[in-house]
């Protein structure tokens, strides 16, 4: 009895359960699904003459409520096993995500090359690389290769932007 | 006969060769790189292949496959870290051998029954695929639907981690094939007005944002891993001793490998695990195990390479992928006008014949290759992650591009690949999104079409004897993980 005492007394000094990583993703992941399931309702429906088999609505709605119902089960299950104290994301992880954004912005603002270079250098100085002439190879000299390379061989044209429209003409 | 021929012809095709050394040299290369592999490197090379002919294509897709589950040994033996997952069990001994100053026993070992294991696995594909295409023309709609459920849930049960994280990964796979127009009806889903989802979330954007892009996450929170190389002098080949001791181990995980390669999953790393566990109960000294025993290293590498063979298997019979690597080269065919399937038997003797012909070199090639470039390859893991991945980056990003040159791709593709980041870190599988995707349009398809055959009555499908096969072996798989549980414990413990 004791020790089913303190074993009550031990998981109420750990972290509330809202805090912990299985509930986290799993509220996620049905917060998600119950979005989505109510945007199938606002598909377009075939008219009952018109309708072959099932709606289009119909399929995605049974997955989404199997998404939701495996997801109780992998919490339900999930509270049942110890609870490991989940490590925390380095800098280094939070920069390269920003350097994502950045490249999102500089591609869909300034130049796609310009975006990839950028990217590059980025994440190559904040990797640890701060050799002036590694960090030029990774963001030109490479990119450079890659896009004649697609250009010549698959005859892409990339969107336009400052240094590929000066390329281009 | 002719298909022998047809087997033989990429011999005598000097651009097939020339397609299949320089296949098996970057699939090398990308097996012998940790968090790359054939997966990933397929999905990057993909848009390249658009300058080929189908043939030469997919015989390019097939030798990356090959090399690529061979090439993660290298690694997995001479830093301890495996290149592909599949090579995971290699590292158990293949690493304290190499540290007894053995490394090139334990390369030659790897080599020689990677070799055989590939070769067997192709042996079984010749004889099997037809088999089993000629099997599936007594398919209709409901029983491909029930294939495809039986498929998900054998993925689920079989793969790796939890089965029903599994599931949950493999349904939100299907849900991402149902973006955009509806094809039976053309009515728009998930679209939100965005005129570029209208044509539907493309295959490419999603495996190479689910592989490259995650791994690249993944490796930013790693960088302070440092890997100790272990020296290696020259690769040898196993002697009349070792042969003696692992021929049964190899042909037995050559068996293991090919069965295991044949069910829709991620074969190469459960194969090599069985192949691993099954060498080690098979032992006299089961005791050298995890110190160094030739065995196991016989016993995980000729599975793994098995596998491949295994796993084209369903892929070019019923257009069913057997593992996340053939899912890219199935995306490879469809891209290119082939569709898989007993058709395709019929009507293209010389292409599949000329795929498995071309297997066989690129697994006689990876074996010369690794033979003579093993110190080579090893070399390239010295490729610091600060150099590596931004480039990895730039292909990624210029490839996922060229397919329809549309820049909501790449959006796309950055999207998947936070969404894959986190679905690793939190135990979900990313192999069974690619299956469920690739699956989606054939099991909703089918699902509906049926639907319309039997007048909207559910209960017709167990009228239809394959069908409720399928769906009996579909129960069954999800009952399995119950009993796998204990062996994977024991696995572990070993």
């Amino acid at each position: 009895m004791n020790n089913v005492l303190k074993k009550k007394r031990a998981n109420k000094s750990s972290l509330p359960f809202f805090l912990k990583s299985s509930f986290k993703v799993s509220f996620i992941i049905i917060l998600i699904s119950l979005i989505l399931l109510i945007t199938t309702f606002t598909f377009d429906a075939v008219p009952p003459i018109l309708n072959r088999g099932i709606q289009p609505a119909t399929f995605p709605k049974a997955l989404l409520v199997l998404i939701i119902f495996l997801t109780s089960v992998v919490f339900y299950l999930s509270i049942k096993t110890p609870w490991k104290k989940e490590s925390k994301l380095p800098k280094s992880f939070f920069i390269t995500l920003m350097a994502f954004i950045l490249f999102l912005v500089i591609a869909k603002t300034l130049d796609f090359f310009l975006a990839i270079a950028v990217f590059s250098a980025l994440v190559s100085y904040y990797w640890g690389e701060k050799r002036i002439i590694y960090l030029l190879i990774v963001s030109i000299l490479f990119p450079i290769i890659v896009f004649i390379f697609f250009e010549t061989f698959l005859g892409l044209r990339f969107p336009p932007g400052i240094i590929t429209n000066i390329y281009y003409n | 006969m002719e298909n022998l021929s047809y087997m033989l012809a990429p011999l005598f095709s000097s651009k097939l060769l020339i397609v299949l050394f320089f296949g098996t040299l970057f699939g090398l290369i990308l097996g012998v790189l940790p968090g790359l592999g054939p997966t990933t490197g397929g999905a990057l090379i993909l848009p390249f292949t658009m300058t080929l002919d189908p043939l030469s294509a997919i015989v390019l897709l097939t030798a990356i496959y090959c090399a690529g589950t061979y090439g993660g040994a290298i690694t997995a033996i001479l830093i301890n870290t495996p290149g592909t997952p599949a090579a995971a069990a290699t590292c158990l001994d293949g690493y304290p051998l190499a540290q007894k100053g053995e490394a090139g026993r334990a390369l030659g070992m790897a080599t020689v029954s990677s070799t055989i294991g590939g070769i067997f696995s192709v042996i079984i594909l010749v004889f099997f695929a037809p088999l089993l295409a000629k099997l599936a023309y007594e398919f209709g709609q409901p029983e491909y639907f029930a294939l495809a459920i039986f498929g998900l849930t054998m993925l689920a049960s079989i793969g790796e981690g939890s089965p029903v994280k599994n599931l949950i990964a493999a349904a939100f796979g299907i849900l991402i094939s149902t973006v955009g127009k509806d094809f039976m009806t053309s009515i728009d889903r998930f679209t939100y007005g965005i005129n570029e989802l209208s044509e539907g979330i493309g295959f490419i954007p999603v495996v190479v944002g689910l592989f490259a892009i995650s791994e690249m996450l993944t490796q930013s929170t790693m960088l302070d891993q440092v890997f100790k190389r272990v020296a290696l002098k020259a690769v040898k080949l196993p002697s009349l001793k070792d042969y003696k001791l692992t021929w049964k181990t190899i042909l037995r995980s050559s068996g293991i490998g090919s069965f295991i390669g044949v069910l829709p999953a991620e074969g190469g790393t459960v194969a090599s695990l069985i192949g691993y566990s099954e060498a080690k109960r098979w032992s006299k000294t089961p005791e050298e195990f995890g110190k160094g025993s030739i065995e196991g290293i016989a016993g995980a590498e000729a599975a793994n390479n098995a596998a491949t063979g295994g796993a084209m298997v369903p892929t070019l019979a019923l257009g069913i992928p057997g593992s996340a690597t053939t899912a890219v080269i199935l995306t490879g065919l469809i891209i290119h006008g082939v569709r898989p399937g007993p058709e395709l038997f019929r009507e293209q003797p010389e292409f599949l014949y000329g795929i498995f012909g071309s297997m066989l070199i690129a697994n006689i090639l990876f074996f010369i290759f690794g033979f003579f470039g093993a110190k080579l390859f090893a070399r390239i893991t010295l490729v610091p992650n600060k150099i590596l991945w931004p480039m990895i980056f730039a292909l990624s990003v210029c490839g996922t591009y060229s397919l329809s040159q549309s820049i909501t791709d790449v959006w796309i593709m950055l999207f998947f690949g936070v969404v894959g980041f986190f679905m690793r870190r939190y135990g979900f599988s990313v192999v069974p999104v690619i299956i469920g995707l690739i699956l989606g349009e054939l099991v909703e398809g089918t699902l509906r079409q049926s639907l319309v055959i039997f007048d909207g009555n559910w209960l017709m499908f167990l009228t239809r004897p394959i069908a409720l096969t399928f769906f009996t072996l579909a129960i069954i798989a999800l009952l399995f993980p119950l009993f796998k549980k204990k062996k994977i414990t024991k696995l572990k413990k070993n």
